[in-house]
């Protein structure tokens, strides 16, 4: 079974409900798109990421509202260095769609969804403790793998893999 | 403890695809080849790999094996957390069935690595459909002994009927998943809305109960037994004859056999175990209906031999941010009876 080419042409994506909806929304709220392996990914602009969201848990055709997991990825040293991924479901249509945002590495900030969905909390703090990515308006942003006092976050690519001796 | 917390997704980083596959089980290490079968698809779909109908079968028979290992556990447990011995000691008899016959497959009994990239580690053992075969045809008959310790029993009754309520609405936006969602009146399970692996081909049920009480999270996993079984049955009655690994030289290791006979084969097995094979760049995220919920490999390869990140969505680290909210104004005897309702599992929580 050979690998279909990749698409990522916007327009020949706007049938997905998910793309269609940010663009009715805001024009300029996504700033790619992809079509890989039966998967959609749309890259959203990282200071609306919060509406963007809410828009599409309200999308009454095709409503995404279960929050399966946010994580994030790190593309060091290239830049912009954080890519934070959530992946979306819709529980009565069964849509998936991958949402991205991308983050600049001296201050890696993004706005919260928990007041989206509460099921991001701890996928955040994850995250937090993790990538060392803050979350702006997440009600409680803690380290929740590891110790309070831990230095450093152990799933960037610059930490080393025995951890700081 | 601290130190392993992120060490799945760390290690995961600098190994091969193949060398991932032993990390997996110890995830849930009650449904290891629920991780096995999440990874490998993962992978699979990075590779555009297609795997042959009697790989698929197994995987969708062992893993149903592997739902009511769990289930067992959690019936077992959850029942002894409330006062009831008996329960324990017949799941964990039943429990000991399976575990034998994972022991036969794959030469272990908990870790077993069984499903590999590709396809089956093994074939199955002349005799394994037999002993298959008595396990499923006696099980339903075990599933009414502990329905009838518990289901009517009135000291379970009153721990759990009206016991940690979780209203479907809290159930999605705080992200429940498996059983506690299904619990909740949310019919979903990714077996039948988004099947893999084939699942398409076998029929069942997907219970759900719009209670939302520990009650109605246990009458969900116990109708899913008898489902499970059904499910054996029909992929015994159906089983395809033919390899069970798929024709990719570059990603399979070849038998034995062909590797002291053929040069191709012996070049690509020490190719694969000194270098592994590189997998197209690229990203997948595979759910797959673990026995507690949607457990999702998100998997980002950069066009080398090795995963750039692997990120395991984990069904009990979902769970356990509902049972605060489920424990809501209720006792602090009753936060017994929601923790052995959502089913966790601290490996699962502590990737």
């Amino acid at each position: 079974m050979a690998l279909a080419p990749a698409i990522t042409d916007i327009e020949q994506l706007k049938s997905h409900p998910a793309l269609a909806r940010l663009l009715e929304w805001n024009t300029l709220a996504v700033k790619a798109a992809k079509f890989d392996r039966d998967e959609l990914t749309l890259w959203v602009e990282k200071g609306l990421i919060r509406e963007a969201c809410a828009i599409l848990r309200d999308n009454p055709p095709c409503p995404f509202n279960y929050l399966c997991d946010v994580t994030a990825v790190d593309w060091f040293p290239s830049q912009p260095r954080f890519e934070v991924v959530y992946h979306l479901l819709s529980l009565p249509k069964k849509e998936r769609v991958r949402i991205k945002a991308r983050l600049e590495d001296a201050s890696p900030v993004i706005e919260s969804v928990t007041s989206v969905w509460p099921a991001a909390n701890y996928f955040e703090r994850e995250v937090f403790d993790l990538f060392g990515i803050r979350f702006t308006g997440h009600p409680r942003l803690e380290r929740i793998l590891m110790p309070d006092n831990w230095e450093g976050h152990p799933l960037r690519k610059d930490y080393p893999v025995e951890g700081y001796r | 403890m601290a130190k392993l917390s992120c060490a799945s997704c760390r290690r995961s980083a600098t190994s091969t695809y193949q060398q991932v596959v032993p990390l997996t089980d110890r995830i849930d290490y009650l449904c290891p080849m629920t991780n096995n079968l999440a990874y490998c698809l993962a992978v699979e779909k990075l590779l555009g790999l297609e795997i042959p109908p009697k790989a698929q079968w197994m995987r969708v028979m062992m893993n149903e094996l592997t739902r009511i290992n769990s289930h067992l556990v959690w019936l077992g447990t959850h029942a002894m957390d409330l006062g009831a011995m008996t329960v324990f000691l017949y799941c964990f008899r039943e429990r000991e069935d399976i575990l034998r016959l994972f022991e036969m497959v794959s030469g272990q009994r908990m870790m077993s690595s069984y499903f590999r990239i590709g396809g089956l580690a093994l074939e199955p053992p002349l005799g394994f459909f037999e002993k298959v075969k008595s396990f499923a045809d006696r099980f339903p008959g075990n599933v009414d002994e502990y329905e009838g310790l518990l289901t009517g029993n009135p000291i379970f009754l009153m721990r759990v009927k009206g016991v940690a309520h979780l209203s479907m609405e809290d159930a999605i936006a705080m992200g429940a998943t498996g059983p506690t969602l299904r619990g909740s009146g949310v019919d979903i399970d990714l077996r039948r809305d988004a099947p893999y692996s084939g699942y398409e081909n076998f029929k069942f049920k997907v219970p759900v109960s719009d209670g939302g009480d520990v009650w109605a999270r246990y009458l969900c996993r116990v109708q899913e037994l008898r489902e499970s079984i059904g499910i054996v049955q029909q992929a015994l009655a159906g089983m395809p004859e033919g390899p069970t690994k798929a024709d990719a030289p570059k990603v399979v290791l070849p038998d034995r056999e062909k590797m002291k006979t053929q040069m191709e084969a012996l070049i690509y097995h020490f190719k694969i175990i000194t270098e592994g094979f590189t997998v197209p760049a690229g990203e997948v995220y595979q759910a797959v209906e673990s026995p507690r919920g949607e457990m999702g490999y998100y998997v980002v390869s950069d066009g080398t031999a090795k995963p750039y990140r692997v990120h395991m969505r984990a069904p009990s680290y979902a769970n356990l941010q509902v049972l605060a909210k489920m424990c809501e104004g209720g006792l602090i005897a009753d936060v017994i009876a929601a923790i052995g309702s959502i089913d966790v599992v601290v490996g699962d929580i502590d990737r």
